[in-house]
């Protein structure tokens, strides 16, 4: 069998989880606990070592030849527009398939854990297995349309996963959310493609390719700026980021996957795809490299006084998507995807050891409320506590060589302000994780509940998450916090370990940037972006090490020692005003709120009245109208009478006899 | 000059007793006048060379078809005269006039010897010899025939089960009722 | 004066229009079904005039075949007028019987 023989079975990738979530939906219930579980990690962990079986192919050819078609059938031919399922297996998209299956290989393993007792087991795994096939689609496929398909499926499984528990209100309107404001962004993806299929007549990625250099500047800004409007709002940039921190209401491991592997990495994934529109023109890529770099700083500084667990990672992961666009909207491709590659890993790792921590005090998210765990939970505390340092940039750690590697990046394109704010970014997410990790796994025990006090009432029906500005609750617990079996450490701890080695992949020294000349075929024709010196380069290195450790102090002196008042949080304290700022997060999710349901709405009633009601509903009115009268008239005719219907047969045929003697007459 | 006078003949009978057909009162009448213009029908058929079908006119339509008609009268006892008041509106002059109109026209048509299509090659009347006919009914028109067979025993086995499922006369009218004659009761229509 | 095809057809149309008239002006359903009759051998005659006319025996057997159709056609007729007078032996005219009515 040769490499291309093993390629040509790269259709499997996705379809293999596909069928997982194909046999879930139809007989997970049957199956039950934890079967189901075991058949959709299985159909994914399949789909993984396939993955390895085709980028084993991949490597095995010369660099150019790389890029393998996997022709399937036309999907819709329409006059000279043609798309088809294809599949492309090139560096790219074979990074972007080990990671989803890898990373949500573990994760799946994890659920089959965290999932125990869930009433809807099966359908979570039918669902989480959708979720993987539909990403795989998006990020395998070798044309827009296929990729839309799969941006979708993403769409649709996250509404049904942050929704899982539907019993709670709050899950299911952030499911609403999320697909909403997805749904902003995925307008951006069709007018790209409109705009993409009037320049070239074609949606395939091998025409892109070929066209988009000879396209004027303006059509390939304009292509690559609804792109990224679509990037937007799959990676929640700034402006639609507002879905990412509701979708904490599904379960950790949903939280996991959108976080890590899948949907949110997407809209990175669509412009490394898509470079070739972003390369045009410096407008598009200065638009992506600012709105990353506010992303990260913005949604960094949020993240810092947030009490929910779950909250201040999902804050980070936006900070961190900030990181990918800035990256690629300088031009650095080979940084976004490494960024991409190693926030996977210590991401997903950090939320399958927030899920631990959760499960172990008893559905409690609010950091407030935990501390010390280290000692009852040290398997899980060892790879939150990898991850947190890889998060923050610890040399030599694989977080630090990502991180280093998008700001040098940004300075030596010319870049200067971009840089800057990717700096001070680095500030934030030093203090808000370090804050978090000390909160969780150090400083004083905060979840043991004194004798005496009654347990609280578990309602089903009322989400664990805690709001910014809400008193915290009674502690949790009356007994020790327990670590969870294997199924559920073992994922923490692989993921752990590749937070800290994962800077292996590309070290930024000519021989050992591996990722970066194996991604090279990928992004033929950019310009690398190069180091004036290796002096330079160290000094961006002490630079952003520098601010780091100054925010890791910062948070170690605020936080050693845990909550000595339980709801006094030192750095709130001492941010003031603009801590309540911070902690809700700039208050843009009340400004939309404020908006939407005011002056907007009442804009939409007016239009309702003026348009729909007034205008639209009228015409129809009328016309249905229109139809009871001449209805009504035509009823006379139908009198029951033989012999009247008999008169008219026969005044028929007089009419078509004499209709044909008038016809001979003329001819 | 034969064909001349036997023609007026028939088409004198034939178009008197269409006119006594719908013209007279009582069934009884209306159906003895339906005998005379089938048998000055199978008189034409005879001067156009078709005996076979002119006997079977007879033995068929004349005698079987009306001794039905007849059979039905007596059975059904409705051979008295009936009114003749028409309760529809418009009905009676509009009917003439379009009954007048179709006239016309057919007979405008007829008066051209204009006809569409090919000729169909069957075989020609041979002077009206019944081997032509037979051979083509049961040769190239076997299939038709054979449905035929099929229809007239459909008709007969309807005919028995609509005339002997009808049901008692009962209170609910499940034909429905005119508005000539309403019924207390009546369900209003849609 | 010799007797021409036309003379047949106008024959035959005069003697379809006087059995259209009867259906359409006659309320005895018995009579009905006669001026049906009249109509079907007024092309029957108009048939085997074109066959003569043609030289041509397909018309004749379409006149074979009308035959048996209206000889059915009067078996299921009848058998309907005698269930209509079975269930109303008042009324039981064409109008009578108007359930399909707007």
């Amino acid at each position: 069998m040769n490499a291309r023989d093993v390629l040509d079975l790269a259709w499997l990738i996705p379809v293999l989880p596909l069928a997982g979530a194909a046999l879930l939906f139809c007989f997970g219930r049957r199956l039950g606990e934890p079967a189901a579980g075991w058949v959709a990690t299985g159909a994914l962990a399949g789909a993984f070592a396939l993955s390895v079986a085709c980028l084993v192919a991949l490597v095995g050819l010369e660099g150019p030849e790389r890029s393998h078609l996997v022709r399937g059938h036309d999907w819709i031919g329409i006059g000279g527009f043609r798309s088809g399922v294809g599949f492309l297996v090139d560096p790219l998209s074979i990074t972007w398939a080990l990671l989803v299956t890898g990373v949500g290989s573990l994760i799946h393993l994890y659920a089959v854990g965290y999932m125990h007792g869930d009433a809807r087991y099966g359908r979570f795994f039918a669902t989480f297995n959708l979720f993987a096939a539909a990403m795989l689609v998006l990020v395998l496929a070798d044309n827009f349309l296929l990729a839309f398909v799969g941006w979708e499926g993403v769409g649709l499984c996250s509404y049904l996963l942050i929704g899982h528990w539907s019993e709670r209100p709050r899950a299911a309107t952030a499911g609403v959310k999320a697909f909403v404001t997805n749904r902003v962004g995925d307008a951006g993806f069709l007018v790209a493609m409109f705009l993409i299929f009037g320049a070239l007549g074609s949606l395939d990625y091998a025409v892109m390719r070929e066209g988009a250099a000879q396209l004027p500047a303006e059509t390939a800004t304009a292509v690559a700026l609804a792109l990224f409007l679509a990037c937007m709002g799959k990676s929640a940039q700034i402006l639609l980021h507002l879905w990412l921190p509701d979708a904490m209401e599904g379960p950790t491991p949903v939280s996991a996957l959108i976080h890590a592997a899948t949907m949110v990495t997407a809209g990175v994934y669509l412009v490394c795809r898509a470079h070739p529109f972003f390369d045009r023109h410096a407008a598009a890529g200065d638009v992506v490299a600012l709105v990353g770099a506010l992303t990260a700083l913005l949604a960094g500084t949020a993240a810092l006084v947030q009490v929910d667990v779950k909250r201040v990672l999902a804050y980070s992961t936006i900070s961190q998507l900030g990181y990918m666009f800035l990256a690629a909207g300088v031009g650095a491709y080979a940084a976004a995807v490494f960024f991409v590659v190693v926030h996977a890993l210590y991401k997903a790792a950090l939320f399958l050891g927030a899920g631990t921590v959760i499960h172990a005090t008893g559905d409690t998210q609010d950091l407030r409320l935990m501390g010390g765990l280290r000692r009852y939970l040290p398997l899980t505390a060892a790879g939150f506590v990898a991850s947190w340092l890889a998060l923050v940039g610890v040399p030599p750690l694989s977080g630090f060589w990502a991180k280093d590697e998008v700001l040098a990046k940004a300075l030596f394109a010319g870049e200067p302000l971009v840089f800057g704010i990717g700096l001070a970014a680095v500030f934030t997410t030093g203090l808000y994780l370090t804050r978090e990790a000390l909160l969780v796994f150090f400083g004083n025990e905060r979840f043991r509940r004194p004798a005496g006090v009654p347990a609280p009432a578990h309602d089903p029906t009322v989400s664990p998450t805690v709001d910014y500005g809400t008193p915290p609750g009674p502690p949790p617990l009356d007994g020790d916090p327990h670590e969870p079996g294997p199924v559920m450490t073992l994922p923490v701890l692989v993921l752990g370990v590749g937070a800290v080695v994962g800077g292996l992949l590309n070290l930024p020294f000519r021989r050992l940037e591996v990722l970066t000349h194996w991604l090279e075929p990928a992004f033929e024709g950019v310009e690398e972006i190069t180091a004036p010196s290796f002096a330079a380069a160290a000094a961006v290195s002490v630079v952003s090490v520098t601010v780091a450790a100054l925010a890791l102090a910062l948070a170690w002196r605020l936080y050693r020692r845990g909550l000595p008042e339980v709801s006094v949080d030192p750095l709130d304290v001492r941010l003031g005003p603009l801590g309540r700022c911070f902690g809700h997060a700039w208050y843009y999710d009340e400004a939309v709120t404020a908006f939407v349901g005011g002056p907007a709405r009442r804009a939409a009633e007016r239009l309702d009245r003026a348009v729909d009601a007034g205008g639209i509903d009228r015409a129809v009115g009328a016309v249905a109208a229109g139809v009871v009268r001449a209805g009504a008239a035509m009823r006379a005719l139908q009198s029951g009478f033989l012999r009247r219907y008999a008169l008219g047969v026969l005044a028929g045929t007089v009419a078509l006899l004499g209709y044909a003697i008038l016809r001979a007459g003329a001819g | 000059m034969v064909e001349l006078v036997l023609f007026v003949l028939a088409a004198a009978v034939t178009l008197g007793g269409a006119l006594g057909v719908i013209i007279a009162r009582n069934p009884v009448h209306a159906a003895l006048h339906l005998v005379a213009v089938l048998v000055a029908v199978a008189v034409f058929f005879v001067m156009q060379q078709a005996p076979l079908l002119a006997a079977v006119q007879v033995i068929v339509y004349a005698s079987a078809v009306v001794v039905l008609f007849l059979f039905v009268i007596m059975l059904l006892g409705i051979d008295r005269r009936e009114s003749l008041t028409e309760p529809l509106r418009h009905q009676r002059p509009l009917a003439i006039a379009v009954a007048v109109a179709l006239t016309i026209e057919v007979a405008v048509l007829a008066g051209h010897t204009w006809t569409t299509g090919a000729r169909t090659q069957q075989g020609t009347l041979s002077g009206g010899a019944v081997e032509v006919l037979a051979e083509n009914v049961f040769t190239r028109y076997l299939w038709p025939f054979e449905v035929l067979a099929v229809l007239l025993v459909v008709a007969v086995v309807g005919g028995v089960t609509l005339a002997r499922h009808s049901g008692e006369p009962a209170g609910a009218d499940d034909l429905g009722e005119g508005r000539a004659a309403p019924e207390p009761g009546e369900v209003p229509g849609p | 004066m010799r007797v021409t095809d036309t003379w047949y057809l106008v024959v035959g149309a005069l003697l379809f229009s006087v059995g259209a008239a009867g259906v359409l002006l006659r309320r005895n359903v018995l009579v009905i079904l006669m001026c049906i009759e009249l109509m079907l051998n007024a092309a029957n005659l108009s048939f085997v005039t074109f066959a003569r006319r043609l030289d041509d025996v397909t018309g004749q057997v379409a006149v074979f075949f009308v035959l048996v159709v209206a000889a059915a056609e009067v078996a299921v007729g009848l058998a309907i007028v005698v269930a209509i007078f079975r269930q109303r032996r008042r009324g039981a005219t064409a109008d009578d019987v108007s359930l399909l009515r707007g």
